[in-house]
């Protein structure tokens, strides 16, 4: 055997298996949902068949052909989207939500990113690592420590609402609502928003800073004018890895949210397990992936933009 | 830095530090409070402990979440480890792109892609999907991981190995293999929390009647609370805890290729 079929044997030896296994259980799956929103849905949930079988012979066929394609192939589970406003209306309160998130984690990390980036390096990798501990313990335990937290007879609700009661304000109710969700997006996603951002002040130079202050900056015109600038490709990396995962969470709302703060995740998970309308619910999944797609190209293309204004 | 400054951004980070910790520590006090009621603090008790050491479902979930853990996280370890090794050495276009947009997307995405297929192919749904479904996930973090250790690794090691007669197979198994085994160790304890903890897609393709933790924790989270879930939840936090610091030792890199 010569070196170079060798080298292509043991290339493929390497990247077949893994290659094959994606293939199989991550493309063809895609690839399935992304044709299924073209089709039409089954009598009884799923899709419609593309193949019978004849009932005497036992002879399984393509149903499909070149002259009834058209009893197959729609684009009506689009058009459906597009035309009742209750699902367009779910996708922006979603893109809120999924934004409000994105803003509160950045405001929340920003100091303390700072703070870990400006430590002694001995301290630094301990007070990351104590970033992304919690991040590591079982999601639904988080969320339910804050459905006992928020809960009407925990003490929040309790110190609050005894609050509000000293003005005669009603008592209000935290838990199965949008601020919930809010509150606990926030809560799962913090750590992406403190890392990259953390990556990033830590490689400032310090001098600029100095220089700035030689020349008369004041400290609030030194954080807008240089520390700020070069931290925004570290702002948008952060905002595209909260913002994602945030917009397409179907836990959090399902159980903090109650029925005023449901997401794109619920909706799609209704169609499929609900209403087994399999098409419709690719549409919507087509749908969220195309939000995804377009808003991580552009967190990607304002890193690359704050990058350049910043040298 | 000037003192003021540095004491109010102390005070942010440690407010950041108390929201992080906070919610978690709760959890466990109250497994140790004597009321069915996650409110009010009443006493202390290990009665919930011992309510989850005699449920025979929990126990049952439990064993299945370590069973498809260890299985799962073997398989991933080797694709994962496969995968990393092509992803540094060769240049495919593809690989890279079925490795990584796993992680990238929306876990319900690929929950519900995994749920269509097996209906479509009438794969039986049940531990097997589950199992199926772990390892599709985990490849991409194990492959990270092992890349990461790679791309750190004195590369001169290897070519001198080849120099003093080494085969290229002798090369990696006595050279490469040692030096990146922490980063697939690591890989393989980051498949296996990931594995144990999956909630998203496990709801998905478990078909009905199967059963692990975290499905368990969520139908009573949905149907009745009780403190016998802060009870496993505490347990839970305990073995990731253990689990994680035994990666972080291994491979420090490790926690943070995740993200």
């Amino acid at each position: 055997m010569s070196i170079s079929t060798s080298k292509r044997v043991s290339k493929w030896l390497i990247s077949g298996p893994p290659l094959l296994y994606l293939l199989i259980f991550f493309a063809i799956p895609t690839g399935m949902m992304a044709l299924a929103a073209f089709r039409f849905p089954g009598d009884y949930g799923g899709l419609m068949p593309l193949f019978g079988t004849d009932a005497a012979t036992g002879k399984t066929t393509l149903l499909i052909n070149a002259q009834n394609w058209h009893d197959y192939i729609t684009l009506d589970n689009f058009a459906r989207f597009f035309q009742e406003p209750v699902f367009i209306e779910l996708f922006i309160k979603s893109f809120c939500y999924a934004g409000l998130t994105t803003l509160l984690c950045l405001v929340l990390s920003y100091p303390l990113a700072w703070l870990i980036a400006r430590s002694p390096k001995k301290w630094r990798d301990l007070l990351v690592l104590l970033v992304i501990l919690p991040f590591w313990s079982n999601f639904l335990i988080r969320v339910y420590a804050w459905m006992i937290i928020l809960g009407p007879q925990g003490y929040f609700a309790k110190v609050v609402n005894g609050f509000l009661g000293m003005f005669g304000v009603e008592p209000l109710q935290f838990l199965f609502t949008p601020f919930a969700v809010v509150l606990v997006l926030v809560y799962v996603h913090l750590p992406f928003m403190v890392l990259p951002l953390y990556a990033n002040l830590e490689k400032h130079d310090m001098a600029l800073l100095d220089a700035a202050q030689d020349l008369g900056a004041s400290r609030w015109q030194r954080f807008w004018k240089v520390t700020w600038p070069l931290s925004l490709p570290g702002v948008y990396a952060g905002a595209a890895l909260v913002f994602i995962p945030a917009l397409g969470i179907f836990a959090v709302p399902d159980l903090v949210g109650g029925t005023d703060g449901i997401m794109i995740g619920n909706l799609i998970k209704q169609q499929f397990l609900d209403s087994r309308d399999w098409p419709f619910g690719s549409v919507l999944s087509i749908m969220l992936t195309l939000s995804v797609l377009i808003m991580a190209g552009l967190m990607s293309l304002l890193g690359r933009g704050g990058k350049r204004n910043a040298l | 830095m000037h003192s003021k400054q540095s004491k109010w951004l102390w005070a942010c980070a440690l407010l950041v530090y108390g929201f992080l910790y906070l919610p978690l520590l709760i959890v466990v006090v109250y497994s140790f409070n004597d009321s069915r009621l996650n409110a009010e603090w009443v006493g202390f008790t290990t009665h919930w402990y011992g309510v989850l050491f005699s449920d025979e479902q929990m126990l049952t979930a439990a064993r299945n979440s370590l069973l498809i853990g260890l299985v799962s996280s073997i398989f991933a370890t080797f694709f994962g480890t496969l995968a990393g090794l092509s992803m540094y050495k060769y240049r495919l276009r593809l690989l890279p792109v079925l490795v990584l947009t796993p992680i990238a997307i929306p876990e319900i995405l690929m929950a519900l892609s995994l749920l269509m297929f097996f209906v479509t192919l009438n794969f039986s749904m049940g531990y097997l999907s589950i199992t199926v479904a772990h390892i599709a996930f985990s490849i991409g973090f194990v492959a990270i991981v092992v890349r990461s250790r790679l791309q750190g690794m004195d590369e001169s090691l290897v070519e001198a190995a080849r120099d003093l007669g080494a085969s290229p197979l002798q090369a990696f198994w006595r050279v490469t293999f040692p030096l990146i085994l922490p980063g697939i160790i690591a890989g393989a304890l980051m498949a296996f929390t990931l594995s144990i903890d999956d909630f998203v897609i496990t709801y998905f393709v478990a078909g009905a009647g199967a059963s692990t933790l975290p499905l368990q924790i969520y139908s009573m989270l949905k149907i009745a609370v009780t403190p016998e879930v802060n009870a496993i939840s505490s347990l839970l936090m305990l073995l990731t805890l253990a689990l994680i610091m035994i990666a972080a030792k291994l491979a420090p890199g490790a926690l943070r290729a995740s993200h």
